[in-house]
This record gives structure tokens, C-alpha cells and sequence, in this order.
């Protein structure tokens, strides 16, 4: 198990090597450098500038200095955020994405389950239909629409249920309280949700017809029992694996919310960089991005097995 | 009582079944496909939006770059809220955008280029992805490895940023837009041909048709191909709107498609920013979009439950 956790970590060293080099060629593919767009410069000054930077350098020169920096966990000064690094922007912006990221996945995985199972118990009935058709939707209408669509409805026009006032903030922070954190977070988990769901029910369909559920319902065990203590656990397992996938997705729709709704993230500095063309920032984002979701590939791979002890990895 | 398979009844037999018409696995999958009524409906659908993306902007009054500034951000003369600031009038039948553009004739401009990216960028993703697979799988052992270890590596970045940095290093070139999307999206079509054709050069046709002596070009492109096509088809149905999306979220993110020219991402986009005073400009382009998404998704299902009918 360990043996397997570590060498999974040494593979995932050059995947994330591969992801450097390319980034890093890429940005100096780009055509103009950083710094052509200001005013005319005297050369001596632009010179100095770009001395500084190391831009004077050979590329390839320039490519180790980058990996030497990195491997101090130094991602560069960002080109256009004055006097900031792109590590300190990273940081700035990381809890706010991580707080509203991992709401969305513990509110993806506990509704997307919920749905699931009763879609699952209730096969072919409207339960089970409504559930599918509303997760279609929920796979198929892009975060860009919904947020619009839900900011409209509660934050704007205030819906209102049973006389209790249910309008949102439309946008901003406001330092992660609650009230302006429910709709980016919902906004974010819905299409996982819907995924979840519709992987739950699959599975749990599957393994509701299995031999040793119809056991464990000829011994008399009730039927709550029976899903929660003996199918859930086997019905659970693809959804291991989907951990990266959502991770992945909930970072590519944490551009769009925070984007919408003015929150300070990281998705945020990664579109403004790229409508900048900061790119030391887009690469450290980039890299950022890519170690986090192969990490969590790393670990959903590790909890299969946990799970899963028919699954062994010794070779 | 007769014998039940003498010489003369099963030459019968043998006569009647020569008459017969054989069906192969496409007229069955389409028979099949015929019958599924959301997939049938959703192709009419899908037909007539494409009709109207390409032949509408020729019929309409308005060009989809005029701006008439004396209705600006204007409702549709039907709309049901008497509360908007003005009416469009004459045959804006979508309202007008915040410059004054007719939107009809901007929604199917806009259904043009996504529709186009979602067909470019899958045909290029096809013809990477099919090729790529292919020879991994057919090549096998070593080349195999080091081939699909290159696609878990690009599997591993979450790849619409990738998109976003060769825009970003490209500067939104509208080709290359077609192109990044596909060059990305061939990731899992490699995938699924090159598992399909190892699992098929075990098979008993293969080897029998390599028993016979076909050479392995034939075998290819007799045996493996046709064979693969099932679920690349599928797959390809489900690219199509999975690139529609990813174009539509670059330029909403104002990194695909620049003005004048449109697609629904911007048309949304704009929609997002406006939506208080005018709802319809959200409204339009993203209910285009959100039905055309529909369709391509249940003709996948569709597909996949008419080639693959043990799965039902």
C-alpha cells in the first residue's frame, strides 16, 4: 500500500515535469515580451529591466533558472501586479477558493448521494425520473448560464417561499460570511450534483440486484439497513474515483463564479492575468492547478483501495 | 410424420434464407435509432437550428454588426413586462443588445461559430484522436505504453486552462480557437480507440481474417475501424457539444470570440452583464444554447442504446 502510494507520487513527478516544460515554453513562445507594450523605454533602461527579470539570458538558461526557483516554491515576480509574486498572490487568493470549493464538494457529495440512492430505490417510478431529468439539466446547462439564471431569481428579483425573504447578495465577499458564499457555492456544486447523482444511482441500481443484497433482504434486515449499512458501501466506490474529475470541475467553475460574483480567488486572478498576459502568473496558477488535481487523482486512487479490498496494488 | 431436417427441407430453408434481405448492425442500430422518439426529435431539432443558423441571417432584415442607437437595450414588442424602457418595434422579434444590434439575427450569428467550433474542433479531434488510438493500440508493447503515458500526462491538466494559455500566447486567434478546443478534446476518443482496438486484435474475426491471409492494412480498415466506429461515433455526439461548451465559456470569459463577430458565450456573457434591465438578452442565446446541448447530449444516448442494445 505504501509501496504503491510512493511510487504513484514518483510518476506523478514527471507528469508534472511535462506540465512545467510546456508551460514555460509556451510562455516564451508567445509572441512580444511583457514589457513592449509600455511606454518607449531608453534601451539601457528596458535592458536593465529585463536583467532583471532574467529575460537577457539564453532561453534554456532561463528555463533552470525557472526550475530552480520552483523548486523553492518561488513561481516568480507576477508582470503586472506591482511588487507582487505570483506565490503571494496564490496565497492571497487560496483560502477564499479552497472555502468555497470544498462546500461544493461536501454539498455535491451529500445531496449528489442523497438524490442518487432515492433515484436508485425508487427505479422507473417519477422519483427516479424526476431525479434523472433534473440532472440532465443540471450536466447540461453550463455553470455560465445557471449563475445568471439563479443570481436573477434570488439576488435580483428576491424570491420570496412561504413569506420568508430568500434574496442573496448578487456579489462580493464580504469576507466569506455566509449569505454571499451560498450562492457561488450552489452555483458551483449543482452540476456535480448532478453527476454524483447520476453515477449513485447507476451504481446503486447495480448493486441493489446483487446476490448478497438479496441476501441480506432474505435474512429479514430492514430495508433502511440494507442501503446504508450493505449497498451504499459498494454503491459509494465510483464516486471515489470521480474525486479528481470534480475537483478538476469545480476549479474550472470557480473561474466563472468568482469571476461573476466578484469574488477574490485564485479562478479570478487566473482570468485577469490571462486578459493581462501576466504570464508568470497563468503558469503558476497553471502548475498550481495541475499538482492539486494530480494529487487528488493520487489520493482518490489510494481510497479505492482502502475501500475496496478486493482492489490490490502490490505488483 | 416427416423427418424434420431432411435434405429436401433444409435446402428449403437454405433457398428461403438466400431470399431474405440480411440486416448488418448499422441498419439495425438505425432501426433502432428510429424508434427512439427523444433522439428523433432532438435530430429534427438540432436540423432546424442549423438550417436557421445558416440560411436566417440572409433573410433578416438586419445585419448582424448594424447599430441603431435610437433602440438600445430594447424589449421585443411581444414581451409580457410593460416595465421596460422601450419597445425595439419593426421585426426585432428578440429585442435588441446594449448597442442597439438586432438580436435574432445576432443569436443565429452566434449559433454559426459555435456550431462551427463544436464541428471543426470534434472533426479535429477525430482525426487525432482516431489515429493516435489506433496506432497505439494496434502497435502495442512499448509504444503503447509511452503513447497513452503522454495522454495521462495532458489528462492530468485540467484542460480548459490550457485552452485559455494558447489563447492567451495567441492572441484569440479565431482558427486556432477551433483548433486548441480540438487538439484538446482528443484526449479520450484516443482512449477509446486504442482500448477498442486491443481488445479487437484479440478477436476471433482478426485472427481468422489473419488466418486467411489478409494483410494487416486490410485488417485495419475491414475489421478494426468499423468495428471502432461505434463508440467513436458516440463519443463524437457527445464532443460536439462538450466543444460548443468549452468555446462558449472561453468567450464568456472574454478569451474566445471577439466583437463584432459573436457566439452564445459572448451573446450570454453580455446577457449576464445585463440581465436586470434586459432579461431577454440572457434569455435568447441561452436557451438556444441550453436546447442545442439537450439535443446533442439524448442523440448520444440515443446511439449508444441503439448500437449497444444489451446495455438496455
Amino acid at each position: 500500500m505504501f509501496s504503491y502510494a510512493f511510487r504513484r507520487l514518483l510518476g506523478a513527478i514527471p507528469t508534472l515535469f511535462v506540465i512545467i516544460t510546456l508551460s514555460f515554453f509556451m510562455m516564451r513562445l508567445a509572441p512580444g515580451g511583457p514589457f513592449d507594450n509600455q511606454r518607449n523605454l531608453p534601451p539601457e533602461i528596458k535592458h536593465n529591466i529585463e536583467a532583471a527579470y532574467d529575460l537577457d539570458k539564453p532561453v534554456w538558461q532561463q528555463y533552470f533558472i525557472y526550475l530552480g526557483k520552483l523548486a523553492h516554491g518561488d513561481l516568480g515576480p507576477s508582470f503586472k501586479t506591482k511588487d507582487f509574486t505570483v506565490t503571494e498572490l496564490i496565497a492571497a487568493g487560496l483560502p477564499v477558493t479552497t472555502k468555497i470549493g470544498v462546500s461544493a464538494i461536501v454539498l455535491a457529495v451529500i445531496v449528489g448521494l442523497l438524490l442518487g440512492t432515492f433515484a436508485a430505490l425508487r427505479q422507473n417510478r417519477w422519483i427516479d425520473y424526476s431525479v434523472m431529468s433534473g440532472a440532465m439539466l443540471g450536466i447540461t446547462i453550463p455553470t455560465f448560464v445557471m449563475a445568471p439564471i439563479l443570481t436573477l431569481a434570488f439576488g435580483v428579483y428576491g424570491v420570496s417561499l412561504f413569506g420568508l425573504d430568500l434574496s442573496l447578495p448578487v456579489a462580493g465577499w464580504n469576507n466569506g460570511a455566509l449569505r454571499n458564499m451560498i450562492l457561488p457555492v450552489i452555483v458551483l456544486a449543482l452540476p456535480q450534483i448532478a453527476y454524483i447523482a447520476r453515477l449513485t444511482r447507476g451504481s446503486m441500481v447495480e448493486v441493489l440486484h446483487s446476490n448478497y443484497v438479496r441476501t441480506a433482504r432474505a435474512k429479514g434486515l430492514s430495508s433502511t439497513m440494507i442501503v446504508t449499512r450493505h449497498a451504499l458501501r459498494a454503491a459509494i466506490l465510483p464516486l471515489v474515483s470521480y474525486l479528481g474529475p470534480a475537483v478538476a470541475g469545480i476549479l474550472t467553475g470557480s473561474l466563472v463564479v468568482e469571476q461573476l460574483f466578484a469574488i477574490p480567488g485564485i479562478g479570478r486572478y487566473f482570468v485577469q492575468g490571462a486578459l493581462n498576459r501576466d504570464y508568470t502568473l497563468v503558469m503558476g496558477v497553471l502548475i498550481y492547478y495541475a499538482t492539486i488535481v494530480i494529487l487528488l487523482n493520487l489520493l482518490a486512487d489510494l481510497l479505492y483501495a482502502v475501500l475496496d479490498p478486493r482492489v490490490r496494488y502490490a505488483k | 410424420m416427416s423427418v424434420p431436417f431432411s435434405q429436401d427441407r433444409i435446402a428449403d430453408v437454405m433457398d428461403r434464407a438466400l431470399e431474405v434481405k440480411g440486416r448488418s448492425l448499422w441498419d439495425d442500430a438505425l432501426r433502432r435509432l428510429i424508434r427512439n422518439r427523444a433522439a428523433l426529435v432532438s435530430m429534427a431539432i438540432l436540423c432546424l437550428i442549423a438550417l436557421a443558423a445558416v440560411v436566417g441571417p440572409f433573410f433578416l432584415a438586419y445585419d448582424y454588426s448594424f447599430q441603431d442607437y435610437t433602440i438600445v437595450s430594447c424589449a421585443p414588442d411581444w414581451w409580457p413586462d410593460p416595465a421596460v424602457l422601450c419597445h425595439a418595434g419593426g421585426s426585432h422579434w428578440f429585442g435588441t443588445d446594449s448597442v442597439g444590434r438586432d438580436l435574432l439575427v445576432r443569436t443565429l450569428f452566434g449559433a454559426r461559430v459555435s456550431l462551427a467550433v463544436g464541428l471543426i474542433a470534434t472533426l479535429v479531434s477525430l482525426v487525432i484522436g482516431v489515429s493516435y488510438g489506433a496506432t497505439a493500440g494496434y502497435l502495442g508493447g512499448r509504444v503503447d505504453e509511452l503513447m497513452m503515458r503522454f495522454v495521462d500526462v495532458l489528462y492530468s491538466i485540467p484542460y480548459i486552462f490550457l485552452v485559455i494559455i494558447l489563447m492567451v500566447i495567441f492572441n484569440r486567434n479565431f482558427f486556432l480557437l477551433f483548433i486548441a478546443i480540438g487538439a484538446v478534446e482528443w484526449l479520450t476518443m484516443a482512449r477509446i480507440v486504442r482500448g477498442q482496438t486491443l481488445s479487437l486484435k484479440q478477436k476471433e474475426f482478426v485472427e481468422a481474417a489473419r488466418a486467411g491471409g489478409v494483410d494487416s492494412f486490410a485488417i485495419i480498415t475491414r475489421h478494426i475501424i468499423p468495428n471502432v466506429f461505434g463508440p467513436v461515433i458516440v463519443y463524437v455526439t457527445l464532443t460536439v457539444p462538450a466543444s460548443i461548451l468549452a468555446e462558449s465559456f472561453l468567450s464568456f470569459l472574454g478569451l474566445g470570440i471577439q466583437e463584432p463577430l459573436t457566439s452564445w458565450g459572448v451573446l450570454i456573457k453580455d446577457g449576464a452583464d445585463q440581465m436586470e434591465t434586459a432579461p431577454w438578452m440572457l434569455l435568447f442565446p441561452a436557451t438556444f444554447m441550453a436546447i442545442t446541448l439537450f439535443c446533442f447530449n439524448f442523440i448520444g444516448d440515443g446511439l449508444r442504446d441503439a448500437l449497444d442494445p444489451k446495455d438496455r
